[in-house]
């Protein structure tokens, strides 16, 4: 009935026991304030059910943060194991824990944290920059946002209900395989990633049809935001790589569920075809994060330098070469898999190629600030952060690229602080500079700028700290996912060195919270208008409470950086036309449509048959119901929006 | 009516601060690294030291880029930083056309150190591929290398003997490993000495490593296999000459009441279990590791592998 | 918002992005032919595709395929003309022969299985019965995309979304062909020859 589902199921240890507890008592408590304040229609109505991507987009970006919490809680946990405890067999993490840790940190990492600010990032700016009143498939936004929680439910539900892969973030095997890992985390693994990344991938779709097809007359691709530029090679990226990780994460669960041998050790299974099917995705996937954090800096220099992007053209053939090279480097996750030379020779020329338009990049932002005015605001310091620290990443990066070199730094620590280089230095430092710059847009309000100076510091500084011991425990051999290790080898210095940059970049989040709250508590302090940092780019255009259709006329544009150009064009401005705007309204379907996927991906990790088989009639059933949606949009008449845009254009100053 | 304060954080200062600032921690680094193996950077053998040169010398192209960015992000940053403009009579074009012979450049430049590196890249990856031996006129010793659940066993067929957790072999000789894994996919790594190569079940992986002189190195496993993953460190011990390497395969089976490795203890020793201590057997199977290698590649049933160590 | 224009703009941005799921279904069928040409020696000691692969199956469903792609493009053409009912007896058609396919496939799967030739038995088998499963499920799913779209046919008559939804799943179809016709050679002829 229950399947393989018992009561031993539930955790066994007190720290796992006690995260266990902690999310749950969180989600009592956020359950009964909403029942106290009576808040369940509203938050139905106006945010779980809209397809507004401007609300997608906010909720994206606090899943993702609430990830990223705990996923720092992981991290701490590997620091501290590492730095106290490595010597004590009795350590409160145990081996088999500890490899569950860093696993979760990873995956959680990757998939949750970073794709989804990536995912809230492309909903809530890009329609805006290309001067829509949306995306091209609404629903589908919506069923990707949802199926993106439904794979974050199901990783978190494996802290209480059985256990998470202890296999890495991408779970090679024959590890990952019945014989050497029988229990159901390397399942968990499984479907929360291949759950989530079928919204990734709709996702994708949707932001390429929406570039494509839905841009203001006038704006030609090579007129529009370098950010868009990004988001839609990023996109493209995603379309075409993501179907590569659904067939590598679909064999392995064949595997594991149906007893095939695609990459068993034995009966013929070949485990280097899934180590090069899941990096032949995963290479592309950091570009596809990197990208729009590129774009987003491309967006920033200027505005706060007061002078147009340096080298449009070669920042978008730089956007596009980097984009095809990601295709062409993956196998130089493996170089000591055993090629043969000129195999390796190959990859590792292809991947040092990818160091170039990437160079090209950073000088092109270095001479948008030259002869500009530049200030250094916290999104500005951000910038300055990222060339400093990514730039050190690429050189690791070059490095490795040499397949010799990389055959004495492969899976050490070195490899760890160069990944975490590139990820922290260049996504994390792009997201935290893009949420600074475009929260004032949304909100009607500036972040304290002390605390965002602040943060930087201690992230910048903690970063240093926390992953310089990691390059040189590298060099002395110290390897990647270990729990303890020889005290005689003289290490825990370093990296006592690295858990307090740990704690000196939780310093940091703690800053930014802060910072949050008390942005939102003094807000009218902090109040700023529509265009706070005299911006260059459509978005900066709406008002300061932007209405839910995002522009009442769709005028055409006619150059880049069109807000600017609007800004300081002598052209008397029209009196506006208004007609009636059609918007979609809300649906249910993506809750739907993903909690069968949830359901179905827990029935099938605990083999309990007949539900996997009645949640997978349901969510045919309900993707089906969901094409069938008579009256999928209201309409807002004219007089209305009349109204609605002299009530926000006249309150503002 | 406000006091001017001088402004603290100039140029020159905040330059030179900076760069005190690298220069202790890199003393501090000095000094903590004092009598510790930085192995990659203390190569002990004849790969290792190719690929320590390789190392040094790309982290100097990579300075010939990295050094100019850094000075023209800062000098830039500096100088045209706002309350700059009102000081001095810092140039201000917000319209300028970009500068094409300067985009000219910094494509050209880059891509000349790389079609550099990348020829340097071809000839190396070829001259320090695992799959080929070491040039040398001394006769290499076979070495061959499986990987278990969580301890290393070397088998030396030609000698008859085998240790476990502590690998054995005279110094400058070539040792070519052939190297297989019973268990999930592991790595075996002397980076004193040089390469890592993957070790996979069913599959046999080459690697040639030569020490340079006598010494005690430390060996790794990289890739995670299991609970005792972190367990699976050895050491390598390179004796001064080849007579020394005899007379300790001969001292091992010398023992009357020594361990003798076949089929049956071998399968006992496979078994996931951790542990560090060093074992020396005496081998009376010298097909041994063909056919560990060919246990994966037999039909009948799938090869069964019990993991003592469940998870949770 | 001009009604019509709008309109005509939402069935043209359906129209790309459901090109652009087919590409990206293609990434997903190359992952599958990639594993299944690494992975065809690797019989375990099996049977290979030599002993296993019967051509005249393979032939009937190749154009029992092509048949039904046929019989697709004529309701396509008939819905252009407007005239519904020669639109139904095509789809019809179209979806007789696809269950006819799936029918001819299945038995195939059964009597390998029986055989001793399940896919549990090698690597190369698991890759066979995955490659061609998966586009047997994406048959299966045009059917029942087919079915609900005549339903709605039916329903409410030839409108402009209807139609839309018709050329979509005639485009669905014959993708499928065109990917059987790779599975047709890679596996089948190239599996059976040499």
């Amino acid at each position: 009935m229950f399947g393989r589902l018992t009561l031993d199921a539930l955790p066994h240890s007190p720290i796992t026991l006690g995260a266990a507890i902690g999310i749950a008592v969180g989600g009592i408590v956020v359950v009964a304030l909403l029942t106290y304040f009576k808040r369940w229609k509203w938050l139905w109505r106006e945010w779980l059910t809209s397809l507004d991507p401007k609300k997608i987009g906010v909720m994206y970006i606090i899943v993702a943060f609430l990830m990223l919490l705990r996923a720092l809680s992981d991290a701490a946990m590997i620091r501290a194991q590492q730095a106290v405890f490595a010597a004590d067999p009795n350590s409160p993490i145990s081996p088999d824990m500890f490899q569950q840790v860093f696993s979760a940190h990873g995956t959680i990492m990757i998939f949750f944290v970073a794709m989804g600010v990536m995912f809230g990032a492309f909903n809530l700016i890009v329609p805006l920059q290309i001067g829509a009143r949306d995306v091209a498939f609404p629903l589908l936004n919506s069923i990707s946002f949802w199926l993106f929680v439904a794979g974050m439910v199901l990783i978190n539900v494996s802290l209480g209900i059985g256990e998470f892969s202890p296999a890495g973030w991408l779970a090679y095997p024959p590890l990952s395989e019945l014989a050497y890992s029988p229990g159901t985390g390397v399942d968990y693994w499984i479907w929360s990633l291949e759950i989530s990344g079928v919204g990734s991938l709709l996702s994708g779709i949707n932001f390429l049809i929406t570039i494509f097809t839905m841009r203001r007359v006038g704006m030609a691709l090579m007129k529009m935001p370098i950010f868009v530029w990004s988001v839609l090679t990023s996109s493209m990226l995603i379309a075409f790589t993501f179907p590569i990780l659904t067939v590598s994460l679909t064999l392995l669960a064949l595997d594991r569920t149906l007893g095939m041998h695609f990459f068993t050790a034995d009966m013929g299974g070949n485990p280097m075809m899934y180590v090069n099917l899941i990096w032949a995705w995963g290479h592309p996937e950091v570009y596809i994060l990197i990208l729009p954090a590129f774009g987003a800096f491309s967006e920033i220099v200027p505005v706060f330098s007061r002078k147009r992007l340096f080298g449009y053209t070669s920042m978008v053939w730089a956007l596009a070469s980097i984009m095809l090279l990601s295709y062409t480097v993956w196998l130089h996750h493996f170089f000591t898999m055993g090629s043969g030379a000129n195999v390796n020779a190959f990859f590792g020329i292809t991947t040092m190629i990818i160091a170039i338009p990437t160079g090209v990049k950073v000088f092109n932002w270095m001479f948008t600030m030259f002869r500009g005015k530049v200030r250094f605001a916290t999104p500005m310091l951000w910038f300055m952060g990222f060339v400093v620290t990514f730039t050190i990443g690429g050189v690791t990066g070059v490095l490795q690229a040499v397949p010799p070199i990389d055959f004495q730094i492969h899976n050490s620590l070195f490899l760890v602080a160069h990944f975490h280089n590139m990820i922290i230095g260049g996504v994390l430092f792009g997201a935290f500079a893009g949420f600074t710059y475009w929260f004032p847009k949304f909100a009607g309000f500036r972040l304290h700028e002390g605390l965002g100076k602040a943060a930087f510091w201690c992230w910048l500084i903690g970063f240093l700290l926390a992953f310089g011991p990691l390059y040189i425990l590298g060099l002395m051999g110290a390897v990647r996912r270990m729990d303890h290790y020889d005290p005689s080898l003289g290490w825990q210095g370093l990296f006592i060195v690295a858990g307090v940059g740990v704690a000196v970049i939780l310093l940091g989040v703690f800053f930014q919270v802060v910072q949050i709250g008390y942005s939102i508590w003094k807000r009218k302090e902090l109040a700023v208008g529509p265009d706070p940092w005299d911006g260059r780019t459509l978005e900066w255009s709406t008002p300061k409470q932007i209405p839910e259709y995002n522009y009442a006329t769709l005028d055409a544009v006619s150059t880049r950086d069109a807000f600017w150009a609007m800004k300081h064009s002598h052209h008397e401005k029209a009196e506006p036309k208004y007609e009636a705007i059609s918007l979609p309204k809300n649906s249910g379907f993506g809750v739907y449509i993903a909690a069968c996927a949830f359901v179905f991906g827990f029935a099938v990790i605990w083999h309990i048959w007949w539900l996997a088989a009645v949640s997978l009639v349901a969510l045919i059933a309900a993707s089906i119901a969901s094409t069938q949606r008579q009256h999928t949009h209201r309409i807002i008449p004219a007089d209305e929006v009349a109204e609605t845009e002299a009530k926000l254009r006249g309150a503002h100053v | 009516m406000k006091k001017q304060r001088r402004k603290f954080w100039t140029p020159l200062r905040g330059t030179v601060i900076a760069l005190l600032i690298i220069a202790a921690v890199a003393a501090a680094i000095a000094w903590y690294l004092q009598g510790k193996n930085v192995a990659v950077f203390n190569p002990q053998g004849t790969i290792a030291s190719d690929e320590f040169n390789l190392i040094k010398f790309t982290l100097m192209l990579s300075a010939m880029v990295v050094i100019p960015v850094y000075i023209m992000l800062f000098a830039i940053a500096f100088r045209y930083r706002e309350s700059n403009h009102e000081k001095k009579k810092v140039k201000y074009t917000p319209d300028a056309p970009d500068m094409r012979w300067l985009e000219v450049i910094w494509w050209a430049i880059p891509i000349m150190i790389i079609g550099l590196l990348a020829v340097v890249t071809w000839v190396s990856t070829h001259q320090l591929d695992p799959y080929r031996a070491i040039d040398s006129n001394v006769k290499p010793l076979r070495v061959q290398v499986v990987v278990l659940q969580w301890k290393w066993l070397f088998i030396y067929p030609d000698y008859h003997v085998a240790s476990v957790n502590q690998l054995k072999l005279p110094a400058e000789t070539p040792v070519n490993f052939a190297i297989t894994a019973d268990g999930p996919m592991s790595t075996f790594w002397i980076p004193n000495l040089g390469s890592q190569i993957y070790a996979m079940p069913g599959m046999t992986s080459q690697l040639s490593l030569m020490a340079d002189h006598a010494g005690s190195y430390p060996g790794y496993n990289t890739n995670i296999n299991g609970t005792g993953y972190s367990d699976m460190y050895f050491k390598a011990e390179a004796l001064p000459t080849q007579q020394d390497f005899d007379q300790w395969a001969q001292s091992v089976t010398a023992k009357p009441d020594h361990k003798v490795l076949d089929w049956a203890s071998y399968t006992e020793l496979a078994r996931p279990s951790r542990t560090r201590d060093v074992t020396y057997y005496g081998l009376k199977d010298d097909n041994l590791y063909t056919e560990v290698v060919n246990k994966f590649m037999e039909a009948k049933t799938p090869a069964v592998s019990t993991n003592e160590e469940g998870n949770k | 918002m001009n009604e019509a224009v709008e309109q005509k703009a939402v069935l043209h941005r359906t129209t790309i992005g459901f090109w652009l799921y087919l590409m990206t279904d293609c990434a997903l069928f190359a992952s599958l032919f990639a594993t299944y040409v690494v992975l065809h020696g690797s019989t375990a000691g099996g049977p290979g595709s030599r002993q296993l692969f019967e051509l005249p199956t393979a032939l009937t469903e190749t154009l029992v395929l092509l048949i039904s792609s046929y019989a697709c493009g004529m309701a396509v053409l008939a819905m252009r003309r407007k005239n519904v009912r020669q639109v139904l007896i095509a789809l019809a058609v179209t979806a007789v022969l696809g269950v006819t396919f799936l029918a001819i496939e299945l038995r195939e799967f059964i009597t390998f299985s029986l055989d001793g030739a399940g896919w549990q038995r090698s690597a190369f088998l698991s890759a066979f019965f995955t490659l061609v499963g998966t586009h047997g499920l994406h048959i299966l799913t045009g059917l029942i995309w087919l079915t609900v779209t005549v339903v709605t046919l039916l329903r409410v008559g030839l409108t402009d979304k209807v139609a839309r939804q018709l050329t979509l799943f005639s485009l669905f179809w014959h993708f499928l062909d065109l990917v059987w016709i790779f599975i047709f050679t890679v596996v089948y002829l190239m599996g059976v020859a040499a």
